[in-house]
């Protein structure tokens, strides 16, 4: 799979490259976390829910680190409850892969492998980082995103290669995300702008080790990798899918409605 | 009605290096590495714990509530098995 040029990317030079990149980061997690979120006391199992919410934890937590940095890093005072709970849908820079609905648990597990196999070499690219406040989340990230990929590729594993319910289920949960997973690799003047800081991540290789780990994981599942074909874009640049507002919503209406209540 | 559940797995979980194994409780699961993970996320996410077993629950032999009166009973008043029944003798070195 190649990926397209980006459409419409922003040829001005970018104001705070440092903070947008960081901003990518944790919104990612930030919005995955919060759907992984939503399967709290929904679990098909007790001991699965209590792993999702574990992994959701994990993610909302790696979300917070990265954006109080970014808060930092843009110096206008805003915290990482700021950007969390006060940025409207086009202010968010996830890509669109993590904000689609949970789905079913196919669906799920099938976006959780597809994003922590992503997510693994992408940590373990950023923490040989120079800009050692990266470096350190990073590394602690890496080891919680290495359990959530064993994880979620087991589960990928199980769903393909078990019944022949759960294995339509996975084949339609990765025949309708595959679309988004181009996005991941994008490349943009935000990325070239960061080599400043020490943040050197080959997209290239990237996806090149994610593609082996993904057709290896589903090849062992029985599962069909979808053909190549036309790639969702614009989430990093603040362009979602209809769905992420609808999440903010539920999201933020708490904070929104009592500004700084503390319990 | 027909048992829909996983199989059951107990779990032990190690505390220290050079601590015992000890029994945490058990969890359901399809085979060994989903036992793992399970054991892992219920019983091991708050760092309780350096290392991790698992055990099928069929593969424990446990003694039967009857055996308890001829299994334990006896020990019970053999005051001699229990080292405190012995006096230090003067000169030897109490550490």
């Amino acid at each position: 799979m190649s990926v397209p040029p980006v459409a419409g990317a922003r040829e001005t030079p970018v104001a705070n490259p440092l903070f947008e990149y960081l901003l990518r980061l944790g919104d990612d997690r930030l919005v995955l976390g919060h759907r992984m979120s939503e399967w709290c006391g929904h679990g098909p199992i007790l001991e699965e829910d209590i792993a999702m919410a574990n992994i959701a934890l994990d993610l909302v937590g790696q979300g917070s680190s990265l954006l109080q940095l970014a808060g930092v890093t843009e110096g206008a005072g805003r915290d990482e409850d700021a950007l969390a709970y006060f940025r409207g849908e086009p202010e968010f820079r996830n890509a669109q892969l993590v904000e689609l609905p949970k789905g079913d648990f196919a669906f799920t597990m099938v976006r959780q492998f597809l994003f922590d196999a992503y997510s693994v070499l992408q940590l373990d690219a950023l923490q040989k980082s120079t800009f050692a406040p990266l470096a350190g989340l990073a590394s602690k990230a890496l080891k919680e995103d290495s359990y959530h990929l064993r994880h979620s590729s087991d589960w990928v594993l199980r769903l393909g290669d078990g019944t022949a319910e759960s294995h339509a289920r996975a084949q339609a949960a990765l025949d309708e995300l595959w679309r988004f997973t181009g996005e991941l690799f994008e490349s943009d003047a935000v990325d070239e702008a960061v080599r400043d800081n020490g943040i050197v991540v080959d997209q290239a290789a990237i996806q090149s080790r994610w593609q082996q780990v993904v057709a290896d994981v589903t090849r062992r599942a029985t599962l069909t990798l979808p053909p190549a074909g036309a790639s969702a874009s614009g989430g990093r640049r603040g362009r979602h899918t209809e769905f992420l507002g609808h999440m903010l919503a539920e999201m933020q209406i708490v904070a929104r409605s009592h500004p700084g209540a503390k319990w | 009605m027909a048992d829909t559940q996983l199989p059951l797995w107990e779990v032990f979980t190690q505390a220290g290096h050079g601590a015992p194994h000890e029994h945490a409780g058990s969890v359901h699961a399809a085979d060994a590495e989903q036992a793992m993970q399970n054991a892992r996320d219920v019983y091991a996410r708050r760092g309780e714990a350096v290392s991790l077993w698992v055990v099928p629950s069929s593969a424990i032999i446990a003694s039967a509530p009857g055996d308890a009166g001829p299994f334990f009973d006896p020990g019970n008043d053999k005051a001699y098995r229990h080292p405190q029944f012995y006096k230090v003798p003067r000169g030897v070195r109490v550490f």
